[in-house]
């Protein structure tokens, strides 16, 4: 199989004093579909359009390698890459069909495909995206779901050897938002491009991709399938930005940590004088009793519950002041009985403690 | 603090980048070409004036500008711009408060009636005045035998003026007004507002950069208008004669020195005019910027 | 009855504002502008043939209309040039040039005149170094074509500036992303979209210079079928006491303006039609 890998290495760059990207590498193989994560700030955008060629990387920083070839110093229209951008960027003026066949018009005499063959190749990737009916449309006429269509359409029309794809759906309405990233999974399974997604939204990434890295502040937190960087964070970065945490301040003392109303081991370096520290634990992994046992565990009071969705949902306010949020099956819900303001004993099952030592 | 950096980002990106810029020696040479054709028909013109005025020395500048003549031509167009500015100015709120707030019939009509003086060459506007008021004209007897003057005398300068430049103040403040809405009105008159409370208080704050634009530009031409004027004027010496029509004068009796003398005073209203200009464009543009922070550019 | 003929509405001074505006514009405007419509109904169509066909009339509309043709389309070209470079580039004197380009719209015509004449005369900076290459500028058609390029100078670059200034940066990084080479993008991409702007700058420049009077009188040295232009001769009737005459000039000139407005709100409406929606 041709190799139609990425590389990042060692990658830097600033903006002014500004530094969006801070020495990240990383690897996408053949066939691959990775998604950059993070919040706004965390380079996730730069380091795409870096590997596309619209910006370039700081002088002195390292390169970047497209099918094993060094691409550093490749003008972007040599790069062979497709980019699909946020809002479509679709060329006004022209219709569908000659939006999607641009990339072949203005290939050199030479190796520019034949009216015919052009008219064959921007059939099919209509047919592809299912937007054949729209070829003599304009733009302005397509509702935003059908626009971002035909931009991947345009993209793939110049047979790409990667994909790139900023936010694509940031600019569409939830429903839309959801049945194209099934779409676009589909797409990826049967043409198996390599390709980067980048997005905010970590619900996207971790339905979509084969693999997600985080991203903060210029750096990747973690690279690893969904369910690696769910299940084992890498570090409370990583562990705060993926899903919903219930967070408990407090300090650790030699080899126990003292968390709010929590005092569990701590299982990490011995602290011989005393750190400030945190503890992170996942809804559903705190479970509710109402009778107290030998379990560590503190006293809450229910405030909400909210029992409409696959699992039910207990907002509880804990003796010593913070707010806990607990995630139930609907069997355990009905076996315990909560009422609003009943007095509980909330049990955590897994906590993962970070100590201000751990960020440096 | 986030939102400081966000900024930068944006100007850094906003900076060509290597992607999407011609190369270097094409930029040089548009630069270059831009640059030739505006010494050439800008900067040479403007500089000439100046040259040409002091040729002969200050002492011939000084008594050109200070002769009785001129004195009289600086006091007409004065003049003729304290009447005419006023006039327009109010016309110009009224009008575009008439049609910025309020849908009714003929609303694309009266627009474009605004701007019939800019689709007329100048000396037309200062024709039908002359078919009108003049000695032949449909007015002219009645004139007469009222013993009133418009044309070639004062009134018909300022009737002229005020016709080439009653659009500059509506044709910027219609666009701005309906661009505003109605909504900051509204809730005043919700609050128990009068029309005038609402107009001064919450309008006029909104529209004042519009305003002083508009002003400038219809001081200017006021001020230096000269096919309809010298239609209408009749060019007598010392008492028809606004600045521009005395430019003419001296510069066809081959006194150069004095026409460039005088044309430098208005070639320094006009500068004056480019600076408050761009003062109030900057003043305008400041207060849209904060809206205008587009949320495309993440990182 | 007004008030059936708009919406309601709870702002008050409708009646005030409109009511002096529509007797503003009336006592100003339309009165005296009947007037000359009045005048023109008058002319007997003998006449007003005769007139407008006199031979140094002719020479004087072609040279009005062909001069201001030639200067809007200078104007076009170099004003799309400059329009780029100021919008585009960063270079210094850039904000100093940008202020200047409203200068033709500040200045009066006359002073405009009289300094293009010493500019481009035979002794003047320009002219100087021309007249070996025996190019005569000042009193010749070819300073009325100056005159008019310095009158239309803003009209092309001040309604591109804008356009270019909202030109989306992504549809420039698309283009280049498929492989285009910058003269590519630079053709099909961008310039379609420039086309609308820089045709109705065009017409602005073109319809500004028609009845151009002020800047023209003194570069053009006013001799009769060779330089002399149409608001000249309706003046020089004028002073003649030929108010129909005059009329008659002015009715040609008036119709040459209405058509040219026209074709401008057409080609507004047609670019407005072919891109309905803003983008997104």
């Amino acid at each position: 199989m041709v190799d139609m890998s990425i590389e990042v290495q060692h990658i830097s760059k600033h903006f002014g004093s500004f530094a969006a990207l801070r020495d990240v590498s990383l690897t996408v193989a053949t066939g691959e579909l990775v998604a950059l994560l993070g919040p706004s700030g965390s380079g996730k955008t730069t380091l795409l359009r870096i590997i596309s060629g619209l910006e370039v990387a700081d002088p002195d920083s390292g390169g970047i390698l497209l099918h094993e070839e060094d691409v550093t110093d490749t003008h972007v229209r040599s790069r062979r890459v497709g980019f699909v951008f946020q809002h479509y960027a679709l060329f006004r003026h022209m219709t569908v069909y000659k939006n999607v066949a641009f990339g072949l018009r203005v290939r050199p005499r030479k190796l520019r495909p034949s009216a015919q063959e052009i008219h064959d190749k921007v059939h099919g990737l209509l047919k592809l995206v299912q937007l054949d009916w729209l070829a003599d449309h304009y733009p302005a006429q397509l509702s935003g779901g059908q626009r971002q269509r035909i931009a991947l359409a345009r993209a793939l029309a110049i047979e790409p050897k990667v994909l790139l794809l900023d936010e694509p759906f940031g600019a569409l309405d939830a429903r839309t938002r959801q049945e194209l990233r099934g779409w676009l999974r589909r797409l990826h399974g049967e043409l198996n491009v390599t390709s980067v997604l980048v997005t905010h939204d970590q619900e996207e990434a971790l339905e979509v991709a084969d693999r997600v890295a985080i991203m903060s502040a210029g750096r990747i937190e973690q690279v690893g399938t969904p369910e690696e960087v769910f299940h084992n964070p890498a570090n409370e970065f990583v562990m705060n930005f993926l899903g919903r945490v219930n967070i408990f301040h407090g300090r650790v003392e030699g080899d126990r940590a003292y968390l709010g109303p929590l005092e569990v081991e701590y299982k990490g370096e011995y602290q011989a004088t005393a750190q400030a520290a945190r503890g992170l634990v996942r809804p559903f992994d705190l479970d509710i009793q109402t009778e107290p046992n030998n379990e560590p565990g503190f006293k809450a009071t229910v405030c909400h519950v909210n029992a409409a969705g696959p699992r039910v949902k207990v907002d509880l306010m804990a003796e010593s002041g913070e707010p806990v949020h607990v995630e139930l099956g609907h069997e355990r819900y009905r076996d315990l009985g909560l009422t609003a303001g009943q007095e509980v004993f909330v049990i955590p099952r897994e906590i993962n403690v970070y100590v201000d030592d751990d960020l440096q | 603090m986030q939102s400081t950096f966000l900024l930068d980002i944006r100007q850094a990106l906003a900076r060509q980048p290597r992607a999407t810029t011609e190369p270097f020696w094409i930029r040089g040479l548009l630069i270059g070409v831009a640059l030739a054709f505006i010494l050439l028909f800008l900067i040479a013109p403007l500089a000439a004036v100046f040259t040409q005025a002091l040729a002969e020395g200050i002492g011939v500048y000084w008594s050109s500008l200070t002769d009785s003549d001129a004195l009289a031509s600086l006091r007409l167009t004065l003049l003729t711009a304290a009447i005419a500015v006023p006039c327009n100015l109010v016309f110009g709120v009224a009008a575009s408060w008439a049609i910025a707030k309020f849908e009714f019939l003929g609303k694309s009509l009266l627009t474009t009636l605004i701007d019939l003086p800019f689709a007329v060459s100048p000396v037309i506007s200062g024709l039908i005045y002359v078919l009108f008021f003049g000695m032949h004209g449909y007015l002219g007897p009645w004139l007469r035998a009222h013993d009133i003057e418009i044309i070639f005398a004062v009134p018909g300068i300022v009737l002229a003026t005020m016709f080439v430049t009653f659009p500059f103040v509506a044709r910027e403040l219609i666009p701005l007004m309906q661009a505003q809405g109605t909504e900051d009105e509204e809730a005043a008159l919700s609050l128990g507002a009068s029309g005038w409370q609402t107009f001064w208080r919450v309008t006029l704050p909104n529209i004042k950069w519009g305003l002083l634009y508009g002003v400038i530009l219809c001081n200017a031409r006021a001020m230096g208008e000269f096919g309809a004027v010298s239609v209408i004027s009749g060019h007598i010496r010392g008492l028809t004669n606004t600045m521009p029509l005395h430019v003419e004068i001296l510069y066809n009796e081959y006194n150069f020195v004095g026409a460039f003398a005088v044309a430098s005073l208005l070639t320094v209203v006009a500068l004056i005019t480019l600076v408050l200009k761009c003062f109030a464009e900057w003043k305008f543009k400041q207060d849209l910027s904060v809206e205008r922070q587009e949320e495309r550019w993440s990182i | 009855m007004k008030l059936s003929l708009r919406q309601r509405s709870i702002l008050p001074g409708f009646g005030l504002t409109l009511g002096f505006t529509l007797a503003y514009l009336g006592l100003l405007v339309l009165i005296p502008l009947a007037g000359l419509f009045l005048k023109s109904a008058s002319l007997s169509w003998a006449d007003f043939w005769k007139t407008v066909t006199d031979a140094r009339v002719l020479a004087a509309y072609r040279l009005s209309f062909g001069a201001s043709l030639i200067a809007a389309v200078i104007n076009a070209v170099f004003g799309l040039i400059v329009a780029w470079v100021l919008v585009r580039y960063r270079f210094p004197g850039r904000r100093f040039i940008d202020a200047l380009i409203d200068l033709p719209f500040a200045l009066p015509t006359a002073v405009a005149g009289i300094s293009l004449t010493a500019v481009y005369a035979n002794t003047g900076w320009i002219g100087r170094h021309l007249e070996p290459l025996n190019i005569k500028v000042a009193f010749a058609p070819l300073g009325v074509v100056i005159a008019l390029t310095f009158i239309g100078l803003p009209f092309v670059v001040r309604t591109l500036q804008p356009i270019m200034e909202d030109l989306d940066p992504d549809v420039e990084e698309a283009a280049a992303s498929l492989g285009a080479p910058r003269r590519q993008a630079l053709l099909r991409v961008i310039l379609p979209e420039l086309w609308p702007v820089l045709i109705t700058g065009f017409a602005l420049a073109f319809a500004r210079g028609l009845g151009e009077y002020g800047s023209i009188v003194f570069i053009s040295g006013n001799m009769p079928m060779r330089t002399e232009i149409a608001p000249l001769l309706m003046v020089m009737k004028l002073e003649q006491f030929d108010y129909a005459g005059a009329t008659a000039i002015a009715v040609v000139m008036l119709v040459a303006s209405f058509v040219l407005l026209l074709t401008i709100n057409v080609v507004q409406w047609w670019s407005g039609q072919r891109h309905c929606v803003a983008r997104s």
